[in-house]
């Protein structure tokens, strides 16, 4: 029922030994361009913030194919409940990068009214790619939750949720891995493995061999995969939503990947993880590998990928532009979705904050330096 | 109209609401064949399947985590958390996500269930089992926190809380279970929530509670009736979002205020009252606004009904407010 070993599909070669990934010519080049997004929008990202531009960001370098393969698996009715390092399968089922940039900024147009850190993303279309939270692990029984529900409701609706190893140690990882296997609810947990959770490595996380073995203490399969081959994350995490779309319950997925850069921006890796671990993942990239087998297939050129790689810079950096010139949201927005109609107190303590501003001039902003 | 005890008036609150919309669930330890360990969910199993009431794992994270799953497909979760004092596993899930959904993704996401619970002392539970924690939430924007303490308002309040588009804590007093009788109507009614009752009316003194302490201080009221002190006591019902409007509206009229509840009383639901008076209507205060409450200390068993606000300390704070 587990798997120790992580299955692989492109070879060195950028042969698949004639394995049918089950995605049109177009739909294969429309990962490969989100991998180069997701790596675009993150170097965008790095540079703003150090300009001072945005306070914070998380880096993805790394684990672009586990975000795209896993996404590329769901279908557009399907929900993901997110880690804070998965925005590439939002932008893998169409959530445009200015949306994004908008969260970066905190500004007018975000979907979340700047209430949250950037990164901190919440799409409800073109699919459901549910609201970020810093907690650790909280999400997961939300997620067997929804996908409970689902199945309440007689819909073929499939969860991913996805968390990384550290995420493992939680209360919501335990809970929510007992719950679906009692249940059976149509859910998927990847576990991305990058290595370490901030500072701490993988083997401080668990006493068990992997985690893709913890699946069989919740009666379920644990699938291991490498996580920086997108046709293999795609192969198991389908495996996986098939099986839970039939019914026959979850599934654990452990893809092994590494997170290139630090935990954050306010994060700096060099500190604890080894220069020889960095270089060894360096030569694993999942971009370039992927890049083996389109061009393998004949999909791709290096003319083509230059144009692609040209084309989405020009778009992060047009976004990046656009959503810097929106401002942050109105004072009002404070008081508002705290519930459903704004309640009596929470109008009279708006009331009070927008006379103090008309006497006394308006609060200054910080510097929006993260202090960590 | 039927007369039921406050449990009954639970029960069938939660029989309306799954009967008048089907994504009603009704979910928690013990709560589908045993009919919960108070039996308030009893039979529910039996008449709506066990699709609509079911027992789950003994998880309080778990219970609350996946309910918040279940409003954001769609449904009406109504979780059951066995005791109050047994809710902390889940209190990041409710305090940081169910409280928060709505504000986070600024309106994209939703989580409105309501979660079920018997709180506060009175039946030789000690540390464990007789627990007030309704600071906690109160201290919680996003949430809503109700405690009924009569069977009309038990069902009610019961009901509104299933409609409302927010989170819910609704607290049950668990002392007034069985101990408790009123006039219940059949079917659906709701009584609105942020909303006070005047339990007693009163000229001198106003006396706050809500919960088990409603009983105990109209029992106080009555005493101090027959030495001549005229008290009002009003049950709060809804503690968050507070009628404030409302309160001060009764604490001006009298100029004179007791609060009376069974938790501690330092940081306890008290001092938002008396804080609240201070500053919207000093002006209009005979006597400094007085709490009676639990101790600052955990919950004993033995000797709980010393630590329990009784109708002895509430009449003995009405005359000193009374006689300032």
């Amino acid at each position: 029922m587990t798997t120790t070993e992580p299955l692989r599909v492109i070879q060195a070669d950028g042969g698949v030994n004639g394995y049918d990934p089950g995605l049109s010519e177009p739909e294969l080049v429309h990962c490969y361009r989100t991998m180069l997004l997701v790596r675009a929008f993150d170097a965008i990202c790095l540079k703003l913030q150090r300009a001072g531009r945005i306070g914070f960001s998380i880096p993805n370098e790394g684990i672009e194919a586990t975000q795209v393969g896993a996404a590329s698996a769901l279908r557009k009715s399907d929900w993901i409940f997110p880690s804070y390092r998965d925005f590439g399968m939002a932008l893998y089922h169409g959530v445009p990068p200015l949306e994004m940039m908008h969260n970066m900024f905190g500004d007018a147009r975000d979907g979340a009214k700047g209430r949250q850190m950037p990164v901190h993303f919440s799409f409800a279309e073109p699919i459901r790619f549910v609201s970020i939270s810093s907690p650790i692990g909280t999400h997961i029984p939300q997620a067997v939750g929804a996908a409970h529900a689902a199945r309440l409701r007689e819909e073929d609706t499939v969860v991913l949720a996805s968390f990384g190893e550290g995420g493992t140690s939680s209360l919501g990882f335990h809970s929510g891995l007992n719950f679906a296997g009692v249940w059976k609810a149509p859910v998927v947990f990847l576990c991305q493995n990058n290595g370490w959770a901030i500072s701490c490595p993988a083997e401080e996380q668990t006493a068990s061999d992997g985690f893709a073995i913890k699946a069989e203490a919740y009666g379920m399969p644990g699938v291991v995969v490498d996580g920086n081959d997108l046709l293999a994350v795609r192969k198991v995490t389908l495996a996986a939503v098939e099986r839970a779309r039939a019914g026959d319950g979850p599934t654990l997925i452990e893809s092994k990947t590494f997170r290139m850069g630090g935990h954050s921006t306010s994060d700096d890796p060099k500190r604890y993880v080894p220069a020889e671990q960095v270089e060894l993942w360096k030569k694993r990239d999942p971009i370039p590998r992927f890049e083996k087998f389109l061009e393998a297939s004949g999909l791709i050129d290096a003319a083509k990928t230059a144009a692609l790689r040209k084309e989405v810079e020009e778009e992060v950096a047009v976004a990046a532009r656009a959503a810097e010139q929106v401002g942050p949201p109105g004072l009002e927005t404070i008081f508002s979705d705290v519930y459903a109609t704004i309640p009596a107190h929470l109008r009279k303590q708006g009331e009070e904050l927008f006379d103090l501003g008309r006497r006394r001039g308006d609060a200054h902003a910080g510097d929006g330096k993260f202090p960590l | 109209m039927a007369t039921l005890t406050l449990l009954q008036a639970i029960n069938d609150g939660l029989r309306t609401a799954m009967k008048d919309d089907p994504t009603v669930l009704v979910f928690g330890e013990d709560v589908g064949k045993k009919g919960g360990v108070f039996l308030a969910t009893e039979n529910l199993q039996r008449d709506f399947g066990a699709n609509r009431c079911f027992d789950t794992p003994l998880s309080e994270d778990g219970i609350i985590g996946t309910a918040i799953g279940m409003a954001m497909n769609g449904l009406k979760p109504v979780a059951e958390i066995q005791f109050q004092d047994f809710i902390f596993p889940g209190f990041d899930q409710i305090v940081s996500e169910a409280a928060k959904l709505r504000y986070r993704s600024g309106g994209q996401y939703t989580a409105p269930l309501v979660i079920r619970t018997p709180f506060g002392g009175g039946i030789r539970g000690g540390l464990y089992h007789s627990q007030s924690g309704e600071a906690y939430f109160c201290h919680t924007p996003g949430l809503k926190v109700v405690v009924p303490s009569t069977p009309h308002d038990a069902k009610g309040l019961l009901l509104a809380s299933i409609a409302d588009p927010d989170p819910v804590i609704f607290l049950e007093p668990k002392a007034l279970y069985r101990s408790v009788k009123g006039e219940v109507p059949e079917g659906s009614y709701t009584v609105e929530l942020s909303t006070l009752r005047e339990a007693r009316p009163g000229k001198q003194v106003t006396v706050f509670c809500y919960g088990a302490m409603v009983p105990v201080t109209l029992k106080a009221a009555e005493e101090a009736a027959a030495t001549g002190v005229d008290a009002r006591v009003v049950d709060l019902r809804t503690l968050l979002p507070l009628d404030e409007d409302g309160v001060l509206e009764h604490a001006r009229s009298t100029g004179r205020v007791v609060v009376v509840h069974e938790a501690p009383r330092f940081c306890g639901f008290g001092a938002e009252i008396s804080a609240l008076i201070a500053e919207h209507c000093i002006e209009y205060m005979e006597a400094p606004v007085v709490r009676v409450t639990g101790f600052d200390t955990p919950f004993p068993n033995t000797l709980e009904h010393h630590y329990l606000p009784d109708h002895r300390r509430v009449l003995d704070a009405i005359e000193r407010v009374a006689h300032f």
